[in-house]
């Protein structure tokens, strides 16, 4: 067991952290948008990722990161300019970082050579700024030269009395530079004060050294690092090949430290740097839920109070009424605390468009808007894969090749738009590009050649943009690895839609198409229309429901064979009695005496749950099964209602298969069994 | 960070102490004496420099090397550091055996 192991994964966080802001630095920088600031914050991620690599004894990172900072470094002094084709050579850089650091994570050997392509375009790019450099940098050059010079250093130091104030040993320091070869001392007594005048903790002594060594100026000036403020310290060289001039030691690392001012860091990053700390995410789900029953046992408590007399209980009713207020507070913020910026998702995506559109050789810009728009954590780790595949789609299908785009009269830079908004309660995700659009009248054909929908059915342009929803479905004509085959777009609006979301497409030909996501803010809590199925309660999720209504009894056919449709607006539905489909005695059997509720299920297909009737609408915590039973069908979660009793969410989709349709409308028998 | 700072110099056979703020730092040298201390800058109840000054100013603790771990960007709060008299610094992130070396540099 490695005992390194909590440590490696803390630092492979911050690295993924520190390479998601480099990277938006450097888009800064190739939008022309880079300050001052830029550079240096790039440096710093990139030289914080590498000390890292070096405590952990990662090699090759250590390597690719110290190419990489060495140039950042140049360009940061203002010695090389942030030319366009640097800055790409950075960012793929920095992805060469990204995989190495991918690789450690799945504990893989990285080979000795791996990126070695690009650390020799880094030297190189870095060989160009030497030429113009005009100051003999004596770091650089103790960094570079690897030939072992012997020399004689002539060293006076004079400690002063502040030394010895932070507890600073001369002994030890004499120790140390005696590590680094023949060391010869003479100390200077001429300050001794007699005895009785003589201070304890005062500086009196000096030392006339003088040191023979391999080692560097450099290395020979560290061992006066701590004390450099609080002596006097003149180092000669003797002999020594790089021949400077003695010059008497300075505030040696603080003067090489570029002052950074917290404020500019801040302002750097957009978006004020809050203070935040790191919480297990456990932590946090169990906050979630325990939140989760006190707002249950609260409602509990409101709807008993709600029986009480408000002359004989005032202060008993007031109480339970604030209760209710702070419950509701209290679990807003708890959410809130789940909520992150979707910042993590969308950093993934300018890399992607990059990698994709360089592959297919296309010229594609990807701008993204309110990334700081903060979701639930679970829906953001689920919203990764829906995001990557519309957006590959863009790259492949959408965005023209250059030659096309100039043709039309576009510019040939295509643009595609991420953006994510807070929008009348819900998360709204855009998804834009400027491409060709839906190619209608092959998607029609295709639909018509897979069977998908009839071949005479007169569709609108809407059905037919949605038709690429449908399973099966995919207009490659060369089905490239890059979007893959028909698992598109129908496994994305499964995903979203098992978020609780919806996903709608809105296109113009030759202009463009835009994909629309709207999304619940969390999935612990659930908007639902709570129903009544003989003496049981059911739960059905409100992003399903079309609409409710009391059919007459002419609409009502039955199927030969089993079951019962409805007719409405022209179209059959078929109907679930839940009392069926759930076993539950004494509940209405009638439909033209109950309530149907229509709801919309994944491939469009509507079907009709019979109720007893509608109780109300209401927002219920959801509460998970699974942990206590094996998957039941047609329900995907519980929770309790206010009067204390159990009520099983509904799982729509699951019951929609129970009664197999197709896109039209038009029915074969409903197959599911008692 | 300070579970590994701990974890390393046990492995090096140094006795560790530590204590998770300025405060505590204080309470836990009271009861004993020791060869060096190593605290970082930024902690909640006293922060590094509080605590530097407020050793330096208690005879028992006065001549006892402190290190402070700083992090490449913060020279200003270094120079506090020093001026409220630190012995010397540790650049974050440190390597374990840059660390024992620093130790073994300021403890006799």
């Amino acid at each position: 067991m490695d005992p390194f192991a909590q440590f490696k994964k803390t630092y492979f966080e911050e690295c993924a952290e520190l390479l998601e802001s480099a990277q938006q630095h450097l888009n800064d920088l190739q939008e022309g948008n880079g300050s001052g600031e830029t550079l240096h914050a790039i440096f710093r991620a990139v030289h914080s990722i590498k000390g890292g690599a070096g405590s952990f004894g990662f090699k090759r990172l250590v390597g690719v990161a110290h190419a990489l900072e060495t140039l950042l470094d140049a360009m940061r002094e203002g010695k090389l300019e942030p030319r366009p084709d640097t800055v790409k050579l950075l960012l793929r850089a920095t992805d060469s970082l990204s995989d190495i650091i991918a690789a450690k994570q799945r504990e893989e050997i990285v080979p000795e050579n791996f990126a070695a392509d690009i650390v020799e375009a880094l030297e190189e790019a870095l060989g160009k700024s030497r030429s113009h450099d005009e100051e003999a940098d004596s770091n650089a050059k103790s960094e570079s030269s690897v030939v072992e010079s012997t020399g004689t250093y002539r060293i006076r130091f004079s400690p002063r009395a502040e030394i010895f104030q932070k507890a600073n040993e001369p002994l030890l320091i004499l120790r140390e530079l005696r590590k680094l070869g023949a060391l010869s001392a003479q100390a200077d007594l001429s300050k001794l004060p007699p005895l009785n005048v003589m201070k304890a903790e005062d500086a009196y002594i000096a030392w006339n050294l003088s040191l023979t060594t391999t080692a560097s100026r450099k290395a020979v000036e560290e061992v006066f690092e701590f004390v450099s403020d609080d002596c006097e310290l003149h180092i000669e060289a003797d002999g020594v090949q790089d021949g400077n001039e003695p010059t008497p030691v300075s505030r040696a690392d603080f003067s090489e430290q570029t002052p950074v001012k917290s404020a500019d860091r801040e302002s750097a990053n957009g978006a004020a740097r809050l203070q935040s700390i790191r919480v297990d995410i456990e932590k946090v789900d169990r906050l979630v839920n325990l939140v989760g029953e006190l707002v249950i046992t609260q409602a509990m408590l409101s709807q008993q109070s709600d029986s009480l007399s408000v002359e004989q209980f005032p202060s008993l009713i007031q109480g339970i009424e604030a209760l209710s207020q702070h419950a509701r507070e209290l679990q807003e913020s708890v959410m809130a605390i789940r909520a992150q910026p979707v910042k993590s998702v969308f950093a993934r995506m300018p890399r992607l468009v990059r990698e994709l559109a360089s592959a297919l050789g296309k010229d594609i810009k990807l701008v993204t808007t309110g990334e700081n728009t903060e979701i639930d954590k679970t829906v953001i780790e689920q919203l990764s894969d829906p995001l990557t595949h519309m957006i590959r789609n863009s790259v492949d299908h959408g965005i023209e090749r250059p030659e096309e785009r100039s043709a039309a009269g576009k510019p040939a830079c295509g643009v595609i738009s991420l953006s994510a908004e807070h929008r009348s309660g819900r998360i709204v995700i855009e998804i834009s590009d400027d491409g060709r659009g839906i190619n209608r009248e092959r998607v029609l054909r295709k639909a018509k050649e897979k069977g998908l929908i009839s071949a005479d059915a007169n569709l609108s342009d809407d059905e037919i943009d949605n038709l690429i929803f449908l399973p099966g479905f995919s207009t490659a004509e060369s089905v490239s690895n890059i979007s893959g085959r028909g698992v598109g777009m129908d496994v994305v609006k499964r995903n979203i839609q098992a978020l609780g979301g919806r996903i709608a497409l809105q296109s113009k030909q030759g202009a463009g198409s835009r994909f629309i996501l709207s999304l619940p803010l969390t999935l612990a809590v659930l908007d639902g229309m709570v129903v009544a199925v003989g003496p049981e309660c059911y739960v059905i999720p409100l992003t399903h429901i079309i609409e409710s209504l009391r059919p007459k009894p002419k609409n009502i056919y039955p199927l030969v064979g089993r079951g019962h449709v409805l007719s409405i607006r022209g179209a059959y539905v078929p109907l679930v009695f839940l009392h069926q489909y759930f076993d539950v005695k004494g509940a209405v059997t009638d439909p033209s005496r109950a309530i149907v509720v229509l709801v919309e299920t994944e491939s469009h297909g509507r079907i009709g749950l019979v109720v007893d009737e509608l109780i109300g609408q209401q927002q219920v915590v959801v509460k998970s099964l699974e942990a206590n039973y094996d998957p039941v069908a047609g329900v995907s979660a519980a929770t309790i209602l206010g009067n204390g009793r159990v009520a099983l969410i509904i799982d729509v989709a699951a019951l929609e298969t129970s009664v197999p349709s197709s896109a039209d409308g038009m029915l074969t028998l409903p197959g599911h069994v008692n | 960070m300070r579970e590994m700072v701990a974890f390393t110099l046990r492995n090096a056979g140094f006795e560790v102490s530590e204590a998770e703020d300025g405060q505590r730092a204080i309470s836990v040298l009271n009861g004993q004496s020791v060869n060096l201390i190593i605290t970082d800058l930024n902690m909640p109840n006293m922060d590094g420099i509080a605590l530097i000054r407020h050793l330096r100013a208690d005879t028992r603790h006065k001549a006892t090397p402190i290190l402070i771990l700083t992090t490449e960007s913060d020279g200003e709060k270094k120079n506090q550091g020093r001026s409220a008299g630190a012995t010397g610094w540790l650049v974050k992130p440190f390597s374990p055996e840059k660390l024992i070396e620093l130790v073994n540099r300021v403890c006799p």
